[in-house]
């Protein structure tokens, strides 16, 4: 029956301490749903029952019961206790991670996810983690306060500005699982979004030892451009067919004239290109807000190529 | 019903939905605690902040302290406690029918408030000249922790509010020595001299608190 | 007769004789007094009730229609009618103005204004020039965020959460200014009427023959002056943060951005109980009257209203069970907010056992309250849910909370609300309005409302988390279904605004009593007369007193000259509040 509840209400189950959660979940929605149901009866009942049958009705001048008020504070009181006890345990079992666990350090910043191993190896968006393993997120915020949220896993927790926050987790299957970010940041707060990669631990090896994401052979350069849109971040403000979101659309750019906020106009060319993705703040078009963070260190010179190619390629 | 509850129906000051100017007189004073009450509160809010900051940076409030005038201080705290004398002694002269006694007592009050009023201004401009300025704008060099402007925010928005309550006071100081000159106000009838008494009282019990917080940090 | 000589009651004998208002009187306080000075200048609580239903229809309206456009944008993941920039004013607007400018104010501003005096036998408030100015408070607020809106909006979200409020471009200061300023309304209207149900009560009205009603308004309003000021404070240091930079929440500066949730929330807790709280007065009188039967449980579900506005001080830290609180924190708050449930199943269990053995009219005022009782208890129940620390983790921020509010403020406060208007129309406005038209407009409300907001504790429990304006693809059935039951609960309110309108215009006469109920503001005409009652009214029964006459609630002392009349034992208030009772 539980289960049932947990299936219906919530996502799959995918961390170790997921499926204590959703117990208690379900046995809040069962006892609700009883107690709900009893309510509802008794109104309907009554509502019948007693239904006025005339101008004279004499009714009852029964005004109180003790031992019934006593009995229906002691019930729910008995029932409360269990389902605080029950959180209590959990939540402390869900907030205090193992010694051993593996460390990743988590940046938010407007408005895009991103996680730094402790090789120095860096990844927007997507957070790679080894299977069955604890995992523990060191996170911290450059700007405003975030939330980390992953549903399938069952946790989530604050990130802020002045001080680290942390969760932990352990998933025993290999999958991928969605990322949210879930306290309001601004205009950008339903794109920050991010992927966990549950992999063996040879592939997360495997992973971990690579370079800094090359451009998989064979792929034009445009290509890795637009792959690099998506997992750098930028889709988060760029669009490409034409819409304005936070920052300037880039269907069309390449080789326009565009107007800054401090009068001067430019043409959007490569150095421009390479400008803005090094040090946004210079040279701000007209209109947009100065929030886009810098990605030096962040992309190597390849990569800001081919964002060059597949801008030019946005006709 | 007896004559006399009759009679002080029909007094001018008594509100037509009282019964009668006790009851009136009773409401108003419960009125005027309430609001004490949420002025605890309201202050009381700025007081936490300054709690949680000095435990999280002590030694910028021992230095910010230090740099404060304790003369200054204690002499406008002196004139706040003399000044709710004054303004306790007017409300025995109303209650025992002396209007020009009342007029004079409230006046000596409004001055004591404009004397703490131009002291607090004479301080801040003398502060704001060693670069001592809240928030962002905070210049002063004397004091080496690199905190001290939460002190300094602290102490302005705290002794702002409490100097916009003392302008407020004075404000009702004139409004009843008016009103007393115009015969509003007798052995009869005094309740807004009383209720003001009220609030002026809390706004010097907040001072006593302040100067401590501020000035006496060791 | 009761009597009241038992043990330690003081009592009073007094000389009392029955009085009969008119039922209706064509000289009544909407038309006494003519001219729009008289009623911008007015100080009869009558009139101030129904300036606060005008403003306040007006501000639910529009904060009604921006809900409507926010549920349209998400009936497809990405841009349907509005960017990003907008939605995210356009979901803080809605929140500001439906919890400051029309939760917290309306039922005390309207019914409470009303009906207070009237309940307990007076002529008006205690200060009725202070009420005025509560009234000019309240919609100076309202001002100040019109011209916010109009000049550039905000887009931080009502709860304003720092460093988001300092660093965001948008109009924060005017918005927070008219917040505070009509934070001074609630203020003030909660200290007029905690002197007044002290002060001013009619003879014999002591506090165990109060209408729930009054118990109900009395918590709140201390609720009121406890809790506001903190918000005062909290958002002047916004204010004084954004302008001079002083360094108290923003990290940056060395502030702390928790610090600022914890305040926030010492008041927007509590601010949530002074939303429901006067609801629960209204639901309890309702049940009583309309199951023509003593409420059950009297004592118990006073005690417990005021039980609720006290722990409601004790729990804030629930809405930061994962901001950076210490573990030691969340688990005290986790255990306090569970005991808030006891006191609230009280009071359902006790209007349940009213009902039982009673003679129940389905009216449409009854509807209102049964409807009550099934969704508060939802609410009620998801907020259990939300105060176990583990589920919290996944549900906090997401659309389960969501649910969970409008289950409790809108399936709660509203449906009361609209419970109370339509049992007090024929007081306040001497007109009957079309029963069926109501019933239809009822049901549309309840499955409107249903279908709005139970998917959203689907949506929450999968994961969707709230504030957004696009969302994954997989989501979009759940919300479009809430989208269309919008447009039902659109429906019902629109077919509300005929037929009450069509009663002001065309509606039948009302009686003095036209639910046959025994507390004193129906015993004068509908509508009353401007000061109320042509009488000092005596009480001699508790309010739910059915097998009574009615002749029996209608004495009052004799005035002035008069003879004969009968003596009367009454019980004397608690601390000899009737003058008249000290002079006999």
């Amino acid at each position: 029956m539980l289960d049932k509840i947990s299936r219906f209400f919530l996502p799959p189950a995918k961390s170790t301490f997921a499926p204590s959660v959703d117990n208690l979940f379900s046995f809040i929605t069962l006892v609700s749903i009883i107690m709900l149901i009893g309510i509802t009866v008794a109104m309907i009942y009554f509502i019948i029952k007693y239904r006025k049958r005339s101008d004279n009705d004499v009714t009852s001048l029964v005004d109180h019961n003790n031992a019934l008020e006593v009995t229906w504070s002691i019930i729910p009181l008995g029932l409360i206790l269990i389902v605080f006890s029950w959180g209590f345990r959990d939540y402390i079992r869900m907030f205090t991670p193992p010694p051993d666990a593996y460390e990743i350090n988590v940046t938010a910043q407007q408005w895009l996810w991103k996680f730094t191993y402790a090789n120095g190896k860096s990844s927007v968006g997507k957070l790679y983690v080894p299977q069955n393993r604890p995992v523990r997120l060191v996170m911290k915020s450059k700007d405003v306060i975030h939330s980390f949220f992953v549903p399938d896993f069952r946790i989530k927790h604050d990130v802020l500005p002045d001080r680290y926050t942390d969760v932990w987790f352990q998933a025993p299957d290999t999958g991928r699982s969605q990322i949210f970010c879930t306290q309001y940041c601004g205009t950008g707060h339903s794109n920050m979004l991010g992927t966990v990669i549950v992999q063996t631990n040879n592939q997360f090896e495997k992973w971990l030892k690579q370079g800094a994401g090359g451009k998989p052979s064979g792929m034009s350069l445009a290509d890795y451009g637009k792959q690099l849109y998506g997992s750098q971040g930028c889709k988060a403000c760029h669009s490409t067919d034409g819409s304005k979101i936070v920052g300037p659309t880039w269907k069309g750019i390449y080789g326009s004239k565009v107007a800054l906020s401090d009068g001067k106009t430019v043409t959007v060319n490569e150095n421009y290109i390479r400008e803005s993705i090094l040090n946004p703040g210079a040279q701000i078009v007209k209109g947009f807000p100065n929030v886009m963070p810098t990605f030096q260190g962040q992309l190597n010179n390849d990569q800001i190529d081919a964002i060059i190619a597949y801008i030019k390629s946005l006709k | 019903m007896s004559d006399a509850v009759a009679e002080s129906r029909h007094d001018s000051h008594v509100y037509h939905h009282f019964v009668d100017a006790h009851q009136q007189f009773d409401a108003s004073k419960m009125g005027m605690w309430i609001f004490l009450g949420t002025e605890i509160l309201f202050f009381g809010g700025l007081f936490a902040a300054y709690i949680i900051f000095r435990s999280w940076y002590p030694q910028a409030f021992i230095d910010g302290s230090n740099a404060l005038d304790k003369l200054v201080g204690g002499a406008d705290t002196l004139d706040l406690i003399l000044s709710s004398l004054t303004m306790a002694l007017a409300i025995h002269s109303i209650q025992t029918n002396k209007q020009k006694l009342t007029i004079i007592y409230l006046g000596i009050t409004f001055v004591l408030g404009a004397f703490f009023i131009g002291s607090h201004i004479m301080e801040w401009l003398d502060n704001f000249s060693h670069g001592m300025y809240p928030g962002s704008a905070y210049a002063f060099k004397g004091i080496s922790d690199s905190h001290a402007y939460v002190f300094f925010s602290l102490y302005y928005l705290m002794t702002g509010l409490h100097g916009i309550h003392v302008l407020v006071g004075m404000g009702l100081m004139v409004w009843l020595m008016v009103k007393t000159k115009r015969g509003r106000f007798s052995s009869e009838y005094f309740t807004p001299v009383e209720i003001t008494g009220l609030y002026w009282h809390l706004v010097d019990i907040f001072w006593i608190f302040l100067l401590p917080l501020f000035y006496l940090v060791a | 007769m009761e009597t009241a000589a038992a043990a330690n009651r003081k009592t009073v004998t007094m000389k009392v004789r029955r009085y009969v208002m008119p039922e209706h009187s064509e000289l009544n306080y909407l038309n006494q007094e003519k001219g729009i000075k008289s009623w911008l200048l007015t100080r009869d609580h009558k009139r101030i009730g129904l300036m606060y239903f005008f403003t306040g229809a007006i501000v639910f309206f529009v904060a009604g229609l921006i809900a409507l456009t926010i549920r349209l944008e998400l009936w497809t993941p990405a841009k349907t009618i509005i960017d990003a920039h907008t939605y995210n004013e356009l979901f803080t607007l809605h929140g500001t103005l439906m919890i400051f400018f029309f939760l917290v104010p309306a039922v005390p501003g309207i019914l409470g204004n009303f009906f207070i005096p009237l309940q307990i036998g007076a002529k008006d408030v205690a200060f009725p020039r202070l009420n005025l100015l509560s009234y000019y408070l309240y919609l100076t607020g309202i001002i100040f965020t019109v011209v916010t809106i109009l000049t550039h909006g905000v887009d931080t979200g009502w709860t304003f959460y720092a460093p988001y409020s300092i660093k965001s471009t948008t109009a924060v200061i005017p918005m927070t200014t008219g917040i505070f300023i009509t934070g001074f309304s609630s203020i003030l209207t909660g200290l007029n009427f905690i002197v007044t149900i002290h002060k001013l009560r009619a003879p014999g009205l002591t506090w165990g023959k109060f209408p729930l009603f009054v118990w109900g308004i009395y918590a709140t309003s201390i609720i009121q002056i406890l809790a506001t000021p903190v918000l005062a404070i909290t958002l002047a240091l916004l204010i004084m943060e954004r302008l001079l930079h002083v360094g108290i929440f923003n990290p940056a500066l060395g502030g702390d951005p928790v610090l600022y949730e914890h305040f926030f929330w010492f008041y927007s807790h509590p601010a949530v109980y002074i939303m429901i709280v006067p609801g629960f007065g209204i639901i309890a009188d309702l049940i009583a009257t309309f199951s023509h039967k003593r409420l059950f449980g009297y004592w118990f579900v006073a005690i417990s209203t005021l039980a609720i506005a006290f722990l409601g001080f004790l729990v804030w830290g629930h809405h930061m069970f994962v901001a950076g609180q210490s573990m030691i924190a969340s688990i005290v708050f986790s255990l306090l907010t569970f005991m808030i449930g006891i006191p609230t199943g009280i009071k359902i269990f006790n209007w349940l056992a009213t009902m039982y053995k009673g003679s129940v009219r389905l009216k449409v005022p009854m509807l209102y309250a049964l409807s009550f009782i099934f969704l508060f208890s939802i609410g009620g129940f998801t907020g259990v849910m939300l105060g176990a620390l583990s589920v919290d983790v996944q549900l906090h921020a997401t659309y389960y909370v969501v649910a969970h509010f409008h289950y409790v403020m809108f399936g709660g406060m509203v449906i009361a609300l609209l419970g109370g208007i339509h049992f007090w129309w024929p007081k306040m406005f001497g007109k009957m309005y079309s029963e069926t038209m109501a019933r239809i407009s009822w049901f549309l409300i309840f499955v409107g409302f249903n279908v709005t907001f139970f998917p959203q504790f689907i949506l929450g429990a999968k994961g969707m988390p709230r504030r957004y304006y696009n969302y994954l693809p997989q989501f979009q059935p759940l919300h479009q279904l809430s989208t269309v039951g919008s447009w039902i609960l659109a429906l019902g309110f629109f077919i509300m605004l005929g037929y009450l309108l069509h009663s002001l215009i065309k509606g039948k006469k009302a009686p003095a009593n036209p639910w046959d109920a025994r507390t004193l503001e129906w015993m004068t005409s509908s509508p009353p007369p401007t000061e109320n009652f042509s009488y000092t009214p005596v009480v001699i029964h508790g309010p739910y007193e059915y097998q009574r006459p009615i002749s029996e609630f209608q004495l009052g002392l004799l005035s002035n000259g008069e003879h004969g009349g009968d003596e009367l034992e009454v019980e004397a208030p608690s601390g000899g509040n009737s003058p008249e009772m000290a002079n006999v």
